[in-house]
């Protein structure tokens, strides 16, 4: 009975470190096999569809109709009421350094030299392992879900946007007007009930891939190993490494040049993870301070005898 | 794209640094001022202030005793209007108190406040009162108990997030917070308390003045790259001004002892000094979060380290051809 509970209390401890699955971390028991997104920029067109899917779906509102001048992206970036992003990089070619790599190169990726390559990418919470985002609010309004989700509960987000401050992506944002902070739950009312969210349903391309983590991280290998034996030596998978600073990413990425260049942090990092020295030093902070104050007291008495 | 600062001596090695448009990465904190640096500021110098009451209580100061207690409160009272007004939802405060979470500073803080404010409250009330004395001594030594934790816990909890000038400080932060919270609390017992009884005040105020400038400075020192944040726009602004006001207000202290004017005046300076100095450091926290700079350049930095550490594992895939 004690033991069952240790070992009750032992399973909701928020997993800082270890290599767990989040669910059982969370105390789910008999929880289905965590489920996530694999999305492949490499076949990504730019069409948007999973921006406007997701917002119908969710009822996510309209958020200013503006045009930005960067490339086709007129949503700039995830927010509360963007939840998908399509993200539109233009390149130059810069002077051929390797020519044969590059032929190599177009001609894997199937893009005739026309000097410019465009790089695109549709962005989206990345239900990290360990979400800073879910360790700092302070209601419990984030939560765990069964299938290894982070999602954040309306009617009880308070608004104190810690979780906005947090999160190592920008991910996470509270809504103008609204007052309460909003991301994707990669929609947890169609997946719990067995159907795939808005964006993979209606990815008209297969760049965003929906299905059990396990399954979509080989098949993410898979389609590196294909890339990089095609000669697209600049592939390479973002947030699928489960030993990274969050713990590897539910929702990861295939990329064709560094993070940053996505506006993805190139080497994220669970803030929670330095928070057990946080709290030690501010405990010897206190303690400093209630000294202090003794000792000025100390000192004074101490002077008013001279 | 845009590269690093040139055209000045670097502060740190030169570090390629690549965006997306020149677009933050982080979500900027909706965190708002004055509310957050205000109430960094009044938690402070209400839980230094606490313990200073309750040590002028012990020693028989009870006009320092008294100014405290009044002080404290007031300040923990607008704290927590501060920090109500700086919600979404405003009707949704008691949400803060749903459950407790460790892993939030900010939830460990709202159990530390609803204990500290009442008991600041009740020892207040009674000594400006004299109804139920007993039990105003056991509220100014419950808050003198908890007063240090609120000092301090604020550094976690702005820590305790992906902003790099607050982050990349957690080492030092809390330190720097507790001084800045002696200076103000010893700050407000000069302006106000009995000029006979506010030596301890002026001791602890002077003290942690100097401490706060000097750990200030060392935090800047070693936390690399986002130290920049501190040294332009407002943060620099707000920095410099803090620097010169504790700076007056030590130097009056130990000029003018003793002499009223000079007391008062020094007390005012150390009080504001403080406030200054957490506007600084949360304007620099902004700063750093909406330019994607302060996130990409320490973590390149970090994972480059890394590869010279752990050789056969490059940082940088090759990225064949194509310019940025």
């Amino acid at each position: 009975m004690a033991a069952d509970l240790a070992v009750d209390l032992a399973a909701r401890l928020p997993s800082l470190l270890e290599r767990t699955d989040p669910a059982t971390a969370s105390g789910w028991r008999d929880h289905p096999p965590r489920m996530g997104f694999f999305t492949d920029t490499t076949v990504c067109i730019g069409c948007k569809a999973c921006e406007v899917a997701c917002k119908e779906w969710n009822h996510v509102p309209e958020d200013g109709l503006e045009l930005t001048g960067m490339s086709y992206d007129n949503t700039v970036g995830l927010g509360a009421d963007s939840w998908r992003h399509v993200a539109f990089i233009e390149q130059p070619r810069r002077p051929a350094r390797d020519p044969g790599t590059e032929a190599t190169c177009a001609a894997a990726s199937g893009v005739a030299d026309a000097g410019i390559r465009w790089l695109m990418a549709s962005d989206v919470c990345k239900h990290c392992t360990h979400a800073a985002c879910l360790d700092v609010c302070p209601t419990g309004a984030l939560f765990r879900t069964e299938l290894g989700t982070v999602v954040v509960q309306e009617d009880v987000c308070n608004g104190c946007g810690y979780c906005v401050s947090a999160c190592p992506y920008g991910v996470i944002d509270v809504r103008r007007g609204d007052g309460r902070a909003w991301k994707c739950t990669l929609c947890y009312d169609r997946i719990s009930v067995g159907d795939e969210p808005a964006c993979a349903k209606t990815c008209p391309t297969d760049s965003i891939q929906f299905g059990p983590l396990d399954e979509l991280r080989e098949r993410a290998d898979r389609r590196l190993a294909q890339l990089h034996a095609a000669g697209v030596g600049d592939a390479r998978l973002y947030g699928r490494d489960p030993d990274d600073g969050v713990g590897g990413d539910g929702a990861f990425f295939l990329l064709l040049d560094e993070p940053e260049v996505y506006g993805l942090p190139p080497d994220p990092v669970v803030t929670t993870r330095d928070l057990p020295e946080m709290w030690a030093r501010a405990g010897v902070a206190a303690v400093a301070l209630a000294g202090s104050v003794a000792l000025s007291f100390l000192a004074s008495t101490a002077g008013r005898q001279r | 794209m845009s590269t690093g600062a040139r055209g000045e001596q670097p502060t740190v090695p030169a570090a390629e640094f690549r965006s997306y448009s020149g677009q933050p990465i982080l979500n900027k904190p909706v965190w708002g001022s004055p509310d957050i640096p205000g109430y960094l500021f009044l938690g402070g110098l209400a839980g230094a202030g606490s313990a200073l009451a309750a040590g002028a209580q012990l020693t028989g100061r009870a006009g320092l005793a008294r100014v405290m207690k009044l002080g404290c409160t007031t300040a923990a009272g607008l704290s927590l209007v501060a920090l109500v007004h700086d919600l979404g939802r405003r009707d949704r405060f008691l949400n803060m108190l749903r459950t407790f979470k460790p892993t939030s500073p900010m939830s460990v803080g709202s159990w530390l406040l609803s204990a500290y404010a009442p008991a600041a409250t009740i020892a207040a009330l009674s000594d400006l009162t004299g109804i139920a004395e007993p039990v105003g001594s056991v509220a100014t030594a419950v808050a003198a108990l908890l007063g240090p934790e609120v000092a301090a816990y604020t550094a976690a909890l702005i820590c305790d997030t992906a902003v790099p000038a607050w982050h990349d400080g957690f080492e030092e932060m809390p330190f720097v917070f507790v001084a800045s919270a002696a200076s103000a609390a010893g700050g407000l017992g000069m302006l106000a308390a009995p000029l006979a009884e506010v030596r301890p005040a002026r001791l602890l105020g002077t003290a942690g003045a100097v401490i706060e400038l000097a750990v200030v400075a060392l935090m800047q020192q070693r936390m690399g790259m986002p130290r920049e944040a501190y040294r332009q726009g407002k943060a620099k602004r707000f920095s410099r001004a803090a620097q010169l006001s504790s700076g007056a207000g030590v130097a009056l202290a130990v000029a003018g002892r003793g002499r009223a004017a000079t007391t008062r005046l020094s007390g005012a300076a150390l009080v504001i000094g403080s406030a200054l100095e957490r506007w600084a450091i949360f304007e620099a926290g902004l700063s750093s979060a909406e330019d994607p700079r302060y996130t990409v350049v320490p973590q390149r930095q970090r994972l480059e380290r890394r590869s010279r550490d752990r050789p056969g594992r490059s940082a940088r895939p090759p990225t064949a051809g194509w310019a940025y």
